[in-house]
């Protein structure tokens, strides 16, 4: 093979669970689209047992030494103060006009020591912010191997493994445990949306720990999936991704390509009381004053569609996929704004959509009309905004 | 609060019943629905027989489940969650075996190891299929129009219903013509060569029915499947999580969220009728509920011949009641098993686990097994459609080990010498001994055997004979037919007394259009 992409130290297992080579790009890897011919089971296993990824290819910076907490706190929009010793942050990181760069965790490891992980390389943001503090930011992404466990039965096979511990983890806090004698990290994180895990570990011990997990997972309904199944739980769970649902103020060649954490419905994590960090001016504007858009949930009606595909003789088809593209919403004869991802959500028999709208029509319940093709045609589906998640298992916390 | 004045009463709470009672109360009725056991379902439930187990015990796949009913009752929200039920696998007598994937390309590459045309035949197959599921599927969201009726309303419905089928091309038209009144067997051998092929596919036409796949009248049932692949996007076929009792437990649940009030344990004895008028019905213990409106959703013989006073009904009511066929011919065994089965065909773990294995390597066989049952006795070597739940479902069995679903036929209600619990547990091993020739390492694996026949269907569900679709779903009880002519619209012969149960259009299988378009008749009636 003269494989030019990197691939992760679980690759032997996963290149071997692959029965359709269906693979794509994540991060400079490549990492599986689905395992099984179809993603299928591969979805349903996140919300019916316990679904297996390699997350290995995010980004992940060490960050330690005295100032490590002021570091993080210059570039993040929350506030590190709350941020307790083992407990996890999702947060937003913007650029000086407030706009947002990138958004990932921040694990507090140890007292002065953090984990951030992101979805685009931050070293170089990183260090230039680090001007002065007395800290030590290391790359660490090719260093730290992950795993994602989601899914209802993901705790019970923890549990299996011997991460005692493991029942009274809370939502967003992390652990130390020696599963099977191998030193791991476990946080209450993932990208689903429901029960769940992720693990990490080094590079040396990646492979004896997906044995471990497939091996206690077998009666719980283990199953290694792909980033097509997770595309769909991610999108029921109404959590946005880089480079689909927004563009980096690192990368927008155009200031409408740019969004501010408020736009994207991320407003929560702007915090208002905190010492001086990238952004803080503009955001404390914004705060004053409403935002331009807003991030919606969409929710496609399906009697509309069905009437829009009888009139061609035909059921309505949707793909069995997630979708990624930038789809035009109307309210009347006027655009008002777009959705960026969607699926058919196979668990609420739904159609559903992220969409970015100016700010009068993101109220939930008004009527907006998508575009949809119909056999070619262009023609307009009856659209409701909803709030996200569109699922919001009691589990996922509990 | 539990008052003794409704609008509605329903009587029984399968799935039908709990589904009129919704969108009754989703109209703002003041509903109740009487279940006479101490669970809600009927035969959709899923009961812990053996501890740890969960078995569903008798009807096991959700089939056709209208995506109407899923939305209409946000079902999902209310814990429906039907999993993926992909493969067919038909073990063969020499060893081999037969898969049916999800996935097209591994199907037609496991089909072409027997016969290249087939394998070439299924996208021609499909093609027609498809133009006939969709010249049938309205159907079963339409209330069967009375074609003897000169009522501008029932000829306005005809019209329509004819308006459909001239849309349909000729060819299609006579294709369905042939599908109606064809046996599976012959119209397959249209299609394809190899008879494991066959086998398995004209099983489905047998299923519920007292019938053999040469015999005439089959052909229609094929359908169904292709029915559920234009819902796809829906997965109105698959496997409910939690077992088919989960899907009851989703209506009753969004039934009682929409206002309805669900009791169990309440066996109703009779409905009180005051001058041709149902007013409400009396309990087994003897207390008595009042309403404006009464629904029974029990079979067609229950419904008028039990509940009321037969004498006070129409006759031809009365004898095309007593002429609706039920003869139940199907039985069910669940097993708890201490380790996953084991077939020789395939042996493992495997992909094959999560979806049906079809005991139906040929039609003699199936013949056969039908032999038995027309002469009383029950299939010696039957046909099976078998699934492991706990293989989709890990909840459904303790770490480890598993539950089976076992659908037999035949199984004749009327046995020869009538049923006894030595003939039921001579049917358990016939059916154990079968699956053991394709799956060795079953028998010493159970845990716990759970025999069902047509009379305990009868005893424990009531539905009559046994009959899993509450009747016969064969040409001559289906659409305006259903339960019998001139009474196909929900109605009966007694004010404001309907019928929403299975043995009305369309009934059959976990699907729950009758129970929807019942409450419709009885919103439009506006009572």
């Amino acid at each position: 093979m003269n494989l030019l992409l990197k691939t992760t130290p679980f690759h032997t297992r996963t290149s071997a669970l692959s029965e359709g080579y269906a693979w794509r790009r994540w991060a400079g890897y490549i990492a599986a689209s689905s395992y099984e011919l179809s993603h299928e089971r591969e979805y349903a296993a996140i919300r019916n047992s316990a679904a297996l990824f390699d997350v290995t290819p995010l980004y992940k910076y060490h960050i330690s030494g005295r100032d490590a907490a002021a570091l993080v706190d210059r570039v993040i929009t929350r506030d590190i103060r709350k941020c307790g010793l083992h407990h996890v942050m999702y947060t937003p990181w913007c650029d000086a006009h407030g706009k947002v760069l990138d958004d990932g965790t921040v694990s507090r490891l140890s007292e002065a020591e953090y984990r951030m992980t992101s979805a685009e390389p931050n070293l170089r943001w990183l260090r230039m912010n680090a001007v002065g503090l007395d800290v030590a930011v290391a790359d660490v992404s090719d260093a730290v191997a992950a795993v994602s466990l989601q899914g209802p039965t993901s705790r019970e096979i923890l549990l299996q493994l011997g991460a005692t511990d493991i029942a009274s983890l809370k939502y967003f806090r992390l652990m130390r445990a020696s599963l099977r004698g191998i030193s791991v990290v476990i946080t209450r994180t993932g990208y689903t949306g429901d029960l769940g895990f992720e693990i990490w570990t080094s590079n040396e011990d990646a492979l004896r720990l997906w044995d471990a997990l497939m091996d206690a997972g077998a009666s719980y309904g283990i199953q290694p999936a792909g980033l097509l199944a997770l595309d769909i739980a991610r999108n029921e769970a109404g959590l946005i991704l880089l480079d689909v649902d927004y563009v980096s103020a690192h990368h927008a060649l155009i200031e409408g390509q740019k969004s501010s954490p408020f736009e994207l419905g991320l407003g929560w994590t702007v915090a208002k009381d905190k010492g001086p960090y990238v952004g803080q001016r503009a955001l404390e504007a914004e705060r004053a004053k409403p935002s331009e858009w807003s991030l919606v949930g969409l929710d496609i009606d399906w009697e509309s569609l069905e009437k829009l595909f009888a009139e061609v003789h035909l059921p309505p088809r949707l793909p069995s996929t997630a979708w990624r593209a930038s789809v035009p919403l109307y309210r009347g004869s006027h655009q008002v704004g777009y959705a960026t991802s969607g699926t058919w959500s196979p668990l609420l028999k739904k159609n559903i959509a992220l969409a970015h709208v100016k700010a009068p029509h993101g109220k939930p319940g008004t009527t907006l009309e998508m575009e949809v093709t119909v056999e070619h045609q262009r023609r307009r589906a009856s659209a409701r905004v909803v709030r996200t998640p569109f699922f919001d298992p009691e589990r996922k916390r509990a | 609060m539990s008052t003794n004045s409704y609008d509605v009463i329903i009587i029984g709470g399968g799935h039908n019943g709990l589904i009129t009672a919704a969108y009754l109360a989703r109209a703002g009725k003041r509903v109740v629905v009487l279940e006479k056991r101490h669970l809600v379902g009927g035969a959709a439930v899923s009961e812990q027989v053996f501890p740890g187990f969960t078995y569903s015990v008798f009807s096991y796949v959700v089939s056709l489940l209208r995506p109407e009913i899923i939305r209409d009752l946000e079902l999902p929200k209310h814990g429906l969650q039907i999993l993926p039920l992909e493969s067919t696998v038909t073990p063969l007598p020499n060893g081999d075996y037969l898969a049916q994937w999800g996935d097209k390309d591994r199907s037609r590459r496991a089909l072409a190891r027997h016969s290249q045309t087939d394998a070439e035949a299924l996208d021609s197959f499909g093609q027609l299929m498809h133009h006939m599921a969709m010249a049938v599927r309205p159907i079963l969201g339409m209330m069967p129009p009375d074609p003897t009726s000169l009522s501008p309303r029932e000829l306005k419905s005809l019209a329509k219903f004819g308006g459909h089928f001239r849309q349909l091309e000729e060819k299609h038209f006579n294709w369905l013509f042939k599908l109606m009144t064809m046996s599976a067997a012959d119209f397959l051998d249209e299609w394809f060569e190899f008879e494991g092929l066959k086998a398995t596919k004209s099983a489905s036409g047998i299923i519920g029915t007292f019938l053999g796949p040469r015999s005439p009248g089959t052909a229609y049932v094929l359908l169904h499947h292709y029915m559920g692949e234009i819902d796809g996007a829906f997965r109105a076929w698959g496997f409910a999580k939690g077992g088919t009792g989960s899907v009851s437990e989703s209506i009753a649940s969004s039934a009682r969220a929409l206002g309805a009030e669900v009791r169990t344990n309440a066996s109703v004895s009779n409905v009180i009728v005051k001058n041709g008028r149902a007013v409400g019905v009396a309990l087994e213990n003897g207390d008595e509920v009042r309403a404006r409106v009464v629904v029974s959703s029990l079979d067609p013989r229950r419904t008028f011949l039990q509940l009321l006073d037969a004498s006070a009904l129409p006759d031809d009511l009365v004898t095309a009641v007593k002429r609706y066929k039920f003869r139940g011919s199907s039985g069910k065994v669940n097993l708890a098993l201490s380790e996953a089965p084991s077939f020789t065909c395939m042996p493992g773990p495997g992909a094959h686990l999560r979806g049906a294995v079809s005991i139906s390597p040929s039609y003699d066989y199936l013949e056969r097994a039908y032999d038995d049952a027309k002469y009383g006795e029950f299939s010696k070597q039957p046909y099976m459609d078998i699934v492991v739940p706990s293989m989709i479902d890990p909840g459904m069995a303790p770490p480890g080990q598993h539950v089976m679903s076992i659908f037999v036929q035949y199984a004749p209600y009327d046995l020869n010498g009538g049923w006894t619990d030595e003939k039921r547990e001579a049917f358990g091993d016939a059916v154990v001994n079968t699956v053991s020739e394709y799956a060795p390492n079953i028998k010493p694996s159970i845990l716990h055997r759970q025999v069902i026949t047509p009379p305990d269907i009868e005893r424990i569900t009531g539905l009559s004979e046994g009959n899993i679709f509450a009747g016969e779903l064969s040409l001559h009880q289906l659409f305006f037919l259903r339960p019998a002519p001139g009474y196909a619209d929900y109605r009966t012969p007694v004010q404001r007394y309907y019928q929403c149960g299975s043995g009305t259009h369309p009934g059959g299988g976990i699907m729950g259009a009758s129970g929807r378009l019942a409450a419709l008749r009885i919103l439009e009636d506006g009572i």
